[in-house]
């Protein structure tokens, strides 16, 4: 009995998972093999290139024409465009608009690296908490500058809430203090996390449906993975859009406070 | 030996991290739910909150995110 159980543990070793799931994060050099040393051209930096050049290819050739009854392309790019600024308006105010640019530069390119990993053998650039943090302490620097810029010492007024009771404030400065700190950490980790997590739940769905090569059970197992890895992929694909959409809101709304400070 | 027990231990919080993900869903499932119900009772005002909202779950997600970095933190730092 002990040798059945034994065997049946050996075969079943056997049938290990043809890939790992989180390899699909490697960063690998794009030509030969080798170290990746600060400017080596890796897989990121194809992907990355690809997302600028589909954002120029939508915001540059798009508009380019320019004419009164858009062209297909040229609608997506004002609808995009219209899309951001209104977002920009409504969250931060008016008076954020100068600021536009920078915010519509941010939303077109994770728009773009997170659909474009999502296709097949792709690299997600947005995957990697390297990437998103360097996104987010842009903006966290951005945003602490122009706040002291613009202000000067009454920047700080943005952690002392003067709508809170008196003996309440010092307690919620801490508070203000400490969240205010970890929105760098946050707002990185919540883009990076949500690509990698459901990139990886693809694979790891992906790993199942050969399972039909082994025996009687991938009958069933087979199939379902395969509605999973599609009902997955919708999922993701919804979450592309709404990750650089929530990245691009939270942005409006430190920028808000870095504009109005008092609260 | 005393290694494998910090190991052992490090893989089994960052396995307790992800309890953590309960509390979000259950806190981005309160934002959206208040949402919808504040919706269907004033269907108008519900087109100008959806940022709103959108802002509440980013609030509520991130202390989910939190317990992710603990995860991180415990596989790869301690």
């Amino acid at each position: 009995m002990a040798t059945d159980t034994y065997a049946a543990e050996a075969a079943e070793s056997e049938l290990e998972l043809a890939f790992h799931p989180m390899d699909q994060f490697i960063v690998k050099p794009l030509f030969g093999e080798g170290v990746v040393g600060m400017f080596t051209v890796t897989n990121v930096t194809l992907w990355m290139a690809l997302a600028v050049l589909g954002v120029i290819a939508l915001l540059v050739f798009g508009t380019s024409s320019r004419s009164v009854v858009p062209s297909r392309i040229q609608s997506v790019a004002e609808l995009c465009y219209g899309f951001v600024r209104k977002m920009v308006e409504d969250v931060a105010g008016k008076d954020a608009l100068p600021y536009f640019p920078y915010i519509m530069t941010l939303f077109v390119f994770i728009v773009f690296s997170n659909f474009l990993g999502l296709l097949p053998m792709a690299f997600t650039t947005t995957s990697h908490i390297a990437v998103t943090a360097v996104l987010a302490m842009l903006v966290f620097l951005t945003v602490t500058i122009m706040g002291f810029f613009k202000h000067g010492l009454g920047f700080l007024g943005v952690f002392w809430i003067s709508a809170a009771p008196l003996p309440l404030r010092p307690i919620l400065a801490l508070i203000e203090v400490i969240s205010y700190f970890v929105r760098p950490v946050s707002h990185s980790i919540r883009l990076a996390g949500n690509m990698m997590a459901g990139h990886a739940v693809v694979k790891v769905f992906a790993a199942f449906a050969p399972m039909i090569l082994i025996g009687w059970i991938g009958v069933l197992v087979t199939p379902l993975s395969i509605l999973a890895i599609t009902a997955i992929y919708a999922l993701e694909v919804l979450v592309a859009f709404i990750q650089a959409y929530v990245f691009t809101i939270l942005t409006c709304v430190y920028l808000k406070d870095a504009l109005h400070p008092h609260h | 030996m005393e290694g494998d027990v910090v190991q052992m231990g490090a893989y089994i919080g960052a396995g307790l991290a992800c309890t953590g993900m309960g509390g979000a869903a259950v806190g981005v499932g309160h934002v959206v739910g208040n949402y919808l119900s504040g919706a269907l009772r004033n269907p108008s005002a519900a087109g100008g909150q959806t940022a709103t909202m959108f802002i509440g779950i980013a609030f509520a997600e991130a202390l989910g995110i939190f317990s992710f970095l603990v995860a991180l933190l415990l596989m790869f730092a301690v």
